[in-house]
This record gives C-alpha cells, sequence and structure tokens, in this order.
C-alpha cells in the first residue's frame, strides 16, 4: 500500500466512490513524486483526461485520471485531479517518460495544457485541425480537410542541438514512412543521418486515428465490440476479451465456466498468431523470406479455423458483453489440434533457419537495447517489457479466466534488445500452446453467457415464444446493456502487453467515455530514443521487434 | 521439344492490333504498390502468401516505390492526416496507372463516420475498382485484379490518359 503518500497527503485527498484519489493540481507532481520515490509506483499505467460536461455533480468540467503500478505490478492506484477553467496543469514528464505523448494526447483531444512540457503539440490529430474532438461539445461527424503535412522541424531542430549539432548542413534528413515498406502500416520516423547512422529521430504518429474513443461514445456496448476488433487487428479477438471483460468488471457478472475456458483457448491462439505475423515480418524485413511462409501459412489454417468458427477471418467479433456470440461448432478440437501441430512445425522450422544463424545473431543482438528501469519507465510492457527482463504479465499478476491453475512459464529475455523480444515471442506461442493443451482438456459444458438477459440476449426460442423474451432482446438490442455508473479500469494480458479499457459508464447502455490503454502507443514512445546512434537497417528491425500495431497504436 | 503456343504456331505469322498486343502483355504484369494503412494490409498479407498466390495473376512484384508501381491498391482506413500523403504517392506514379479500393473504410469510410476519417478516398483520387468488405477475403482482392485486368482490356494507348479530368477536394 502507498504508505509514504498516505501519511503525507492524508489531509489533501479525498476519496471518492469509485476508490479513485482526488488532489488538487497543485499537488499531483508532488504527490507523484511520492508514489514513485517512496511508494515504489514506477509504472504509469495510462492517463487521461474526461470531459463532464454531461455530468453534474462535478466541480469543475475536466479531470485528469492517472493510473499507476507499483514495482511488483500488484496494486493498482488511481489519482484524479479537476482542472479549472485557466485549463492548465502541471507535466509529470520529467518523472515519467511515458506521459510525454500520453500529455500531447490529453491536449490534442480536450485542450488542457501541461506546463514545462518539452513539446506539447498535437498527436493523433493533423496539424491544421482545429479544436479538440474529445470534448462533448465537438460533433463526432466534423471532419476537417489537411492539405499539407508536418515537417517536423519543430522537434527535430531542439532534439538536434541537444546532440550538439548547430547546423543542418553536415547531416542528410530521411522519413521513414508514412508509406515505407518497413513501417508497418502507417507510422513516419523522420531521422538525422550522419552517413548510414541515425543521429537524431522524431517519431510522428496518427496516421491511422480512426477516432475509435469518439465512436464509443454514441454506440451501445455490445456496437462497441466490431470496433475493438479494429484496435489490434492481428489479433482481434484478445481486444473482443480486454473489452468484454472491463464491462464485466463493472456490472460485477461471473462468467459460467465454459466461457471463460473458451476465452482462454480462443485468447491465447490469437496471442499465437500476433506473435506470427510479428515474427515473420521481421523476418522478411530482414531478408529471410522463406521464415515467412514457415509463419505465415499456419496462421493462414488459424484463418480457417476462425472463419468456421466466427465467420470471419480477421475481425471476428465474437465476444460479446457477458459471453460470446455462439459455442464451438462440431469437430473443433479436430482443428484446433491440427493447428496446433502446423504450428509447431512452423515455428520449428522457421527456429531450425535462424537459432544459429551468425547472420541472424549479428543482426539482432545487442541492438536497439531497452533497459529494465527505462522500459519501466518508459510505460512498455508484455513481450517487450518481459524481454528487458521484467516478469511483468498480467496472466501471473493479476490472474483471470483461471490463468492461476494453468501450468505455463513467463519467457524472460535478459538484454533487452532485438534479439531478446523475438526470442520471447517464439517462447510465448510454446507456452500459449501449452495453455491451450490444458484449456482444452477442462473444458466443461454448460453455458457460454451469464443467465441474465438484461446482460445477454435470450435464446430465439423465447423471443419468438414469449412476451417475455421479445422485451429482453428489444431493449438489448436497441438500448444496449445497462451498465451502472462508475470509473472503471481493468486489463488484461493482450498480445503486445498490457491492454486495459477505462471506462466511465452513467447507467445507460451506452460508455460517457472509453479510454483503451494501447501497448504500443508506449513502445512507439520509446522508439525514436531506442534507434539514435544505430544504423537505419538496425532501426527497421527495432521497428518489427517491438510490432507496432497501428490500428491500436493511433485507435 | 517445344509445347505450348510455339508448338501450335510454329514460325507462323501472328497479325493483331498493337493495342491488343500491349494489353495483352500489360495484364499479367501487373506492379502493385500496396498503399496498406490498416486492417485490410493484413488481408493483402494473405493474398500474397502461399495459399491465395497473387503471383498466379502475375501481380506479385510488390513496388514500395510509386515510380515502379502501375497498380494503386489502397488497403485500408484513409484518415484526413493520411490524405495527402496518399494523394502525393498517386501523383507520383506515372501513366497508365490504375486504382484499386480495397475495404469499407477506403471505400466509403466504412463504419468510421467520424471527424477522423474521409467518407471514401474517391474524393481525392480517381478509383478503377472498389473492393467491398471489412476487410475483404483474399478472393475479393483478387477478384478485383481480374476486373482491372478487363478495364486494360478496353483501353486504348491512343487515349492520353493524363487528360482525364478529376478534380479532388486536395486538388488546389
Amino acid at each position: 500500500m502507498p504508505k509514504a503518500f498516505k501519511t503525507l497527503f492524508q489531509e489533501h485527498y479525498s476519496i471518492d466512490s469509485y476508490g479513485a484519489y482526488i488532489l488538487p493540481k497543485e499537488l499531483i507532481l508532488q504527490a507523484l513524486q511520492i508514489l514513485l520515490e517512496k511508494d515504489n509506483y514506477t509504472f504509469l499505467v495510462d492517463m487521461t483526461a474526461v470531459d463532464y460536461l454531461n455530468q453534474k455533480n462535478h466541480p469543475e468540467r475536466f479531470a485528469i485520471v492517472y493510473l499507476l503500478r507499483d514495482h511488483n505490478f500488484q496494486n493498482l492506484i488511481t489519482l484524479k485531479t479537476y482542472i479549472d477553467s485557466s485549463l492548465a496543469t502541471q507535466s509529470i514528464t520529467s518523472l515519467f517518460k511515458s506521459a510525454n505523448w500520453a500529455e500531447r494526447e490529453i491536449w490534442d483531444q480536450y485542450g488542457i495544457h501541461f506546463k514545462n512540457h518539452p513539446n506539447l503539440k498535437r498527436i493523433l490529430n493533423h496539424k491544421e485541425f482545429v479544436g479538440h474532438p474529445l470534448r462533448k461539445d465537438y460533433p463526432i461527424t466534423q471532419g476537417q480537410l489537411c492539405h499539407k503535412s508536418d515537417d517536423l522541424m519543430d522537434e527535430m531542430t531542439p532534439r538536434l542541438k541537444t546532440k550538439g549539432y548547430s547546423s543542418q548542413e553536415e547531416l542528410m534528413f530521411l522519413n521513414l514512412g508514412p508509406a515505407h515498406p518497413a513501417s508497418h502500416g502507417t507510422i513516419r520516423t523522420f531521422v538525422a543521418l550522419d552517413g548510414e547512422n541515425i543521429t537524431c529521430a522524431v517519431s510522428e504518429i496518427g496516421y491511422l486515428h480512426r477516432g475509435f474513443e469518439k465512436s464509443c461514445e454514441n454506440h451501445t456496448y455490445n456496437q462497441i465490440i466490431p470496433y475493438t476488433d479494429r484496435l489490434n487487428y492481428c489479433s482481434a479477438i484478445m481486444n473482443n476479451i480486454g473489452f468484454a471483460h472491463a464491462v464485466e468488471g463493472i456490472l460485477g457478472v461471473d462468467l459460467p465456466e465454459r466461457a471463460k475456458f473458451i476465452r482462454v483457448i480462443i485468447g491465447e491462439l490469437s496471442r499465437i498468431i500476433d506473435h506470427l505475423v510479428c515474427l515473420a515480418a521481421i523476418l522478411v524485413d530482414m531478408g529471410a523470406l522463406t521464415n515467412y511462409w514457415y509463419l505465415y501459412n499456419p496462421r493462414e489454417k488459424v484463418y480457417d479455423l476462425l472463419s468456421k468458427l466466427t465467420g470471419a477471418r480477421l475481425t471476428n467479433s465474437y465476444m460479446r458483453i457477458g459471453g460470446m456470440s455462439h459455442d464451438l461448432y462440431d469437430g473443433f478440437e479436430d482443428d484446433l489440434k491440427a493447428c496446433l501441430k502446423e504450428i509447431e512445425q512452423g515455428v520449428g522450422e522457421a527456429l531450425k533457419l535462424i537459432e544459429h544463424n551468425r547472420i541472424f545473431h549479428d543482426r539482432t543482438q545487442n541492438v536497439g537495447i531497452i533497459t529494465k528501469e527505462d522500459a519501466i519507465n518508459r510505460g512498455l510492457s508484455g513481450p517487450n517489457l518481459r524481454a528487458s527482463g521484467v516478469p511483468y504479465d498480467l496472466r501471473v499478476t493479476a490472474p483471470y479466466y483461471h490463468y492461476e491453475t494453468f501450468e505455463f512459464d513467463i519467457a524472460l529475455g535478459s538484454v533487452g534488445d532485438v534479439y531478446d523480444r523475438m526470442m520471447v515471442r517464439f517462447e510465448e506461442i510454446r507456452q500459449s500452446t501449452r495453455i491451450i493443451h490444458q484449456a482444452m482438456q477442462r473444458l466443461p459444458g454448460g453455458a457460454i453467457c451469464v443467465e441474465n438477459h438484461a446482460i445477454s440476449l435470450p435464446p430465439k426460442k423465447e423471443v419468438y415464444g414469449n412476451i417475455e423474451g421479445l422485451m429482453n432482446q428489444f431493449k438489448l438490442i436497441y438500448e444496449g446493456v445497462k451498465v451502472p455508473p462508475m470509473e472503471y479500469y481493468r486489463a488484461i494480458e493482450g498480445a503486445n502487453g498490457e491492454l486495459g479499457f477505462f471506462i466511465i459508464s452513467d447507467g445507460s447502455g451506452t460508455p460517457y467515455k472509453v479510454k483503451v490503454r494501447p501497448p504500443c502507443f508506449y513502445a512507439m514512445a520509446a522508439y525514436p530514443r531506442l534507434i539514435e546512434g544505430s544504423m537505419i537497417a538496425d532501426a527497421v528491425l527495432t521497428l518489427g521487434s517491438l510490432n507496432i500495431i497501428a490500428g491500436e497504436l493511433d485507435r | 521439344m517445344a509445347v505450348g503456343a510455339e508448338a501450335i504456331f510454329g514460325e507462323s505469322l501472328i497479325t493483331t492490333k498493337l493495342d491488343s498486343a500491349i494489353s495483352w502483355a500489360r495484364e499479367s504484369s501487373m506492379w502493385p504498390y500496396i498503399f496498406g494503412t490498416a486492417c485490410c494490409a493484413i488481408e493483402f498479407m494473405s493474398v500474397a502468401s502461399s495459399k491465395y498466390d497473387i503471383s498466379r495473376f502475375g501481380a506479385e512484384v510488390v513496388r514500395f516505390s510509386p515510380r515502379q508501381a502501375d497498380l494503386l491498391i489502397i488497403a485500408g482506413t484513409i484518415s484526413y492526416k493520411q490524405a495527402p500523403i496518399l494523394k502525393k504517392i498517386y501523383d507520383q506514379m506515372s501513366e497508365p496507372k490504375w486504382v484499386i479500393s480495397a475495404g469499407a473504410c477506403a471505400c466509403s469510410g466504412g463504419f468510421y463516420d467520424n471527424y477522423t476519417t474521409m467518407q471514401g478516398i474517391d474524393s481525392i483520387i480517381p478509383v478503377d475498382v472498389y473492393v467491398a468488405g471489412c476487410p475483404p477475403r483474399p478472393e475479393a482482392f483478387l477478384d478485383a485484379l481480374l476486373e482491372i485486368q478487363k478495364i486494360q482490356a478496353t483501353q486504348s494507348l491512343l487515349e492520353d490518359r493524363a487528360k482525364r479530368v478529376f478534380k479532388g477536394v486536395l486538388d488546389a
């Protein structure tokens, strides 16, 4: 527990009904410093702003929420501060490097200013954008044309100065992306080159900003499921699970056993195919095309299984609040076994080619290193953090769906370079396979949705057969699942790391606010610092090894 | 021993229109530029890999330089921020060139009817073939490629394609 924080600030904070500590904004920086230095709350999970325009009982219109975990990743603390009409507060970038982009996002989306921020400018929306779209009074469909891209020199020039370059004459400037084969989607990195060496790098994101969070505010909870598919589209079902899991947390429902096990099985399968596509892509970037076929073909096999199960190959929308859309089909187990066998074979073949391959080792070892402390401070999570040697896995630190009863190991790296990040993923594929085998053996029968027809749809027989069933169906479809008012954060271990949803519900069928904690976002923020000093070819591999998925990054 | 066309025709002469000969040659040697931004790009990876194998249609030489490509495949959401980049890439491709708009987002904005997303890329650049789906299945990508081949067959070399009139929202 945060002892030092509690003793020092007990006269200043109040605790709201959802368990968040409310502090005056002048004390936030101090409080976070105590939490970080005295109480070891070293991991800034996420920060976001809230616009309470349409909600009463709040002293000010805007508030900022900080979520932190302690060094064991066991305890989560929520701090909240209201922002007065000056719309400004202190930046916390001096304590948490991860806050840099998070604060820029809040400025971009809500227009709250952070004093002493190194470079407070828009991050998701374009330069010519006027207004702050996540404010409640910004019309959702009001798009604004962008005519010209940012030249990024406002970030590059000060960065060059810190490296001791006064003139730019001896350097060459190059854009890696947003339309570049190695940018894996649409990410732009602007580099200053001295020969082939990167002296300074600046990244720009937001090219795939699709307004996920704004769209959530005018859809019912179950209508949001398809949007979550398109966050990390390489493991769509994992996002479905994450979102449903958070909403179920607010509802306070416990899933039937069968539903939990199906979520484990399909979730781990998604993790595997996510890692497969990450590894396949990075190996292509390295010039190892053969591995791509070895790793991509099993993924193709899983697509067949998923389309049989859900009707879609990629964007499956399989989960629902309180369960899932339908049960496993007859013969699922055989198909799954065939998939796992092919995955094992593909991974084996790929590893055979690279495991003792000198070129592979030289290209990946000691490249793009991020240390333990730096990785935590920058908010990395998942395989990227574990590659640096931090055993943080939500399936172990905060188990859900009986993960504590499964036998599996956390794959850990020791150096935190490209090699470790890749090998951690290879090992996680094996461990996920282990979990799936155990879960299939233990898979119980029974219902796949909670037996509460205010949450999950009644069987069709009842809808057509009696008035109550019809009413339930009608209300659920038209009004959505009614979720009691709450401010709530819950996360799962996504394929890429901690995938969390901070949801503010207001009792209606539509969330008041949804904020995703996308694991990629923080990894991408760290990326420019990782590649400075290395060569262009290494930058490509470093990006691939972080597995940046634009849909999740830009939302 | 010769097999196939050369066995049948031997040393005979074939007369045809230049248009037909060039279209015939072009048809199976498209060089696509994949403007992949989102989920659809992941499906394109399947189109290119062994199971669906786009090289059966002669379009496997994927170029990442617009100067070397003649088929622009937009696979994914185009946001307002992305729009000027897409336009620049289209402008950098030399004629003749064709455009496939793949997936609901590129065609119409899809279910992203909000402040971020272009409601259809045909307001920036001209589109030849639209592909439905979110994302389209690989078969749909291949079908679009066949559609482009049909369009090619009807077009004459003598037509000056650069003179086609198109004015998008980003054209000054």
